[in-house]
């Protein structure tokens, strides 16, 4: 019997959970259920050439087709991918190196900004000659420089703090972000380069390359529809490149010299490993990763301004990283796709059904208590808006029951 | 030239107000990590809690009636005296629930505790305000006592509300640094500070020093609390924020764990931040301005941390590995 019951338990959960999805396109726990298929995939005791075929084919062709049924599930993998990147930088400073970075989200903003002012006519308001806004081929230069850039602020950054006792790092890459979130705020004047509180619009979307080879193929879709799709395949994809080179670097004599200074910095310096250079590496390394995925966001997003860059964002990708584990790449995939799913979905889902009772004026009787209206619950406990507590709670129960997270890295064991 | 002379007395006095918020704040970080090696993140919020406890008080005595009745020195000493209370209820509370089972695990593990602690209670407090009052930005009443103003001679004049804060800081100020050098208890804290094992071997209860230096740091943060209330007058769940980092600011400034230290570092931050939120779009002709008196102070913390990281007056902290 070659076909097991785990092979078909997976692939069978994957078939339902499509299915269901399929049958009721507006409902969120179908969706839940789709998602967390990967987990099954990732957990089922099959081997690995068959685990990395089901996934590619949920993430390439079935998440594909529900997108295309319900575009909102194609924005929500998007905004989850994101997030994947984002925590997977911070695991290496957070996980990996045991750097606490609370400024993560500033080299997302400095990816973001790059592309936001070359890439819209922003440029012109201090760069005379109209030039811009750049054509959209330049998407993917700017890309690869953005990966440069956002290693050049956090060696930047890391060079006067990482010498200094852990925890001062922690204060003062959250006064670096409030400094980048200050300037983005305010450099509208003397010299326009950020505009301000306003914001910069209209940001160029990543080129249609492709668009011809569609056409040959007699596939005339409009670019509207296509853009969601595209943005997806290209979150994947940078995801996919910033898993590969984490997992290379995490098994490479970097990765090691990492983990040493992690657990112990001066038994790994009297090993020879030169603490400081490596630190700061691991801190390069995490801030090309946020930034470059700055890119992309500003492009999907087409509008950008500093309200996206709080501090919040910040405590939030660490709160992914913590609940999925630190130093684990599954867990801080599972983490940032779990903490954006509760943000996206469930919290929002339960604002809304809240509304609706609000508005149903029931009345309910509690013995004791005596009879309670539910229009008389104030309008402004909304748990959509309380994610910060939600957060908070993350972060202490982990720290309390499970500070290694869901998804523990594995040991390794020596050759 | 005129007008920069002209403000002088007025920027002073709100870099005294805003140096004294700071020191008070920035005790509360020092005594803590002078103890505990450990950056107390959520204690932005305990004085934000202060903040609040004040202006309920006060709204309460208000729609009690009582609020033009009673002599404003009462209520005067029944807010501070109730903020700093509750604050330092809540700061010893928060030390037994998420600190205290997690000593003896990694620093990191205890930080991102005090981090989750600070954003939890930001919402619960903003939970309870919502339900409460439905709404969570709130303002303290107005005491008229307060709204007076001193002349002092010079064409200055000095609101009577800054001189509150003024005095009430200083007056504290010394207290607490009679308590923790005449007293017994506050030998117990700093020898727990120089060695907790030695100190517990000595016979001192270092978890109830601990506990006790929470309090008293949780009151001075909520007697701050009470001060940024009765002189700025709103407040939010949120507020704490900024103030808190810039008070931590201000203990790394004067040295951590050294508690004239606080004191100094608040003092000099306070003063800075006045004189840059005025004077920087003088200098600059209007190209700068107060908009960038925020950025000013980590732009001061990572100055020092890379020219002179043991802060003005010298870190009291153990070796690593004491």
């Amino acid at each position: 019997m070659r076909v097991g019951l785990a092979h078909l338990g997976v692939v069978g959960y994957i078939a339902a959970s499509f299915a269901l999805v399929c049958a009721f396109p507006q409902s969120v726990v179908a969706f839940l259920l789709f998602e967390s298929s990967l987990l099954a995939i990732y957990y089922a005791p099959v081997n690995r050439r068959l685990k990395f075929y089901l996934g590619a084919i949920v993430l390439l062709v079935l998440l594909p087709l529900l997108g295309w049924m319900n575009g909102y599930y194609l924005e929500i993998a998007i905004q989850v991918g994101i997030f994947v990147a984002l925590a997977l930088g911070l695991n290496i400073v957070v996980g990996f190196v045991g750097l606490l970075n609370l400024g993560f989200v500033a080299f997302y903003a400095i990816g973001a900004y790059l592309w936001a002012i070359f890439g819209s006519p922003q440029a012109n308001q201090f760069i005379p000659g109209n030039l811009f806004p750049l054509s959209s081929y330049w998407f993917f230069p700017f890309l690869l420089l953005s990966i440069g850039i956002g290693a050049l602020t956090g060696t930047l950054l890391g060079l006067p703090v990482l010498r200094l006792r852990g925890d001062y790092l922690a204060v003062v890459s959250l006064g670096f972000a409030e400094v980048v979130r200050a300037l983005v705020n305010n450099l509208d004047k003397p010299i326009n380069i950020t505009n301000g509180p306003k914001g910069i619009t209209p940001i160029a979307k990543p080129p249609l390359f492709f668009q011809p080879w569609l056409e040959f193929f007699g596939l005339n879709v409009n670019p509207a529809s296509l853009y969601p799709f595209y943005f997806y395949f290209l979150v994947l994809l940078i995801v996919i490149l910033i898993v590969v080179v984490t997992q290379r670097l995490e098994e490479s004599r970097i990765g090691r010299a990492w983990k040493a200074i992690r657990e112990d910095e001066i038994a790994a310096a009297a090993m020879g490993i030169p603490v400081v250079r490596m630190k700061l590496l691991g801190f390069a390394v995490g801030a090309s990763f946020a930034s470059a995925i700055g890119v992309l966001f500003a492009a999907k997003q087409v509008f950008i301004n500093p309200e996206s860059f709080t501090f919040m964002e910040s405590i939030g990708v660490l709160a992914m990283v913590i609940l999925g584990g630190m130093g684990s790449i599954p867990g801080a995939i599972l983490g940032a796709t779990g903490v954006t799913v509760l943000n996206l979905q469930l919290l929002k889902g339960v604002s809304l059904w809240l509304n609706s009772v609000r508005q149903s004026g029931m009345v309910l009787s509690i013995p004791l208590l005596g009879d309670f209206s539910v229009s008389q619950i104030p309008a402004q406990f909304e748990p959509a808006k309380y994610e910060r507590m939600v957060f908070g709670l993350i972060l202490i129960l982990m720290m309390m029951f499970r500070p290694q997270g869901i998804l523990p890295p594995r040991q390794k064991r020596g050759p | 030239m005129e007008l920069a002379l002209d403000i002088l007395p007025q920027v002073l006095v709100d870099g005294l107000v805003l140096g004294f918020m700071y020191a008070l704040i920035a005790l509360g970080y020092t005594m803590v990590y002078g103890v505990l090696e450990f950056i107390n993140f959520a204690h932005s919020e305990i004085f934000v809690l202060g903040a609040f406890v004040g202006v309920e008080i006060l709204l309460l005595l208000e729609s009690a009636g009582s609020l033009a009745t009673l002599h404003p020195v009462f209520v005067l000493l029944l807010v501070i005296g109730s903020g700093m209370l509750l604050s330092g209820l809540a700061a010893v509370t928060l030390e037994r629930v998420a600190y205290r089972p997690l000593m003896g695990s990694p620093r990191l593990v205890a930080l991102i505790s005090a981090i989750g602690a600070s954003f939890f209670l930001q919402d619960a407090l903003r939970l309870f305000e919502s339900l409460w009052r439905n709404t969570f930005y709130l303002s303290y009443p107005t005491l008229d006592v307060l709204d007076r103003t001193v002349p002092l001679g010079f064409n200055v004049v000095v609101p009577v509300k800054s001189l509150l804060v003024i005095f009430t800081a200083l007056l504290t100020l010394f207290a607490l640094y009679l308590f923790v050098n005449r007293t017994r208890m506050g030998t117990a804290i700093r020898a727990v500070a120089q060695d907790p094992d030695t100190a517990s071997l000595m016979g001192i209860p270092v978890n109830r020093v601990i506990a006790l230096t929470f309090f008293v740091g949780g009151a001075m943060g909520g007697l701050a609390g009470v001060l940024f209330g009765l002189h700025y007058s709103l407040v939010n769940p949120y507020s704490g924020f900024v103030p808190g980092l810039k008070a931590f600011t201000a203990a790394v400034l004067g040295g951590i764990g050294n508690i004239p230290g606080a004191m100094l570092g608040g003092m000099v931050l306070g003063m800075l931040e006045a004189f840059a939120g005025s004077y920087l779009s003088i200098l600059t002709d209007g190209a700068f301005g107060a908009e960038y008196k925020d950025v000013f102070a980590f732009v001061v913390l990572i100055l020092i941390l890379v020219l002179r990281p043991k802060g003005l007056l010298g870190e009291k902290v153990r070796e690593e590995g004491a």
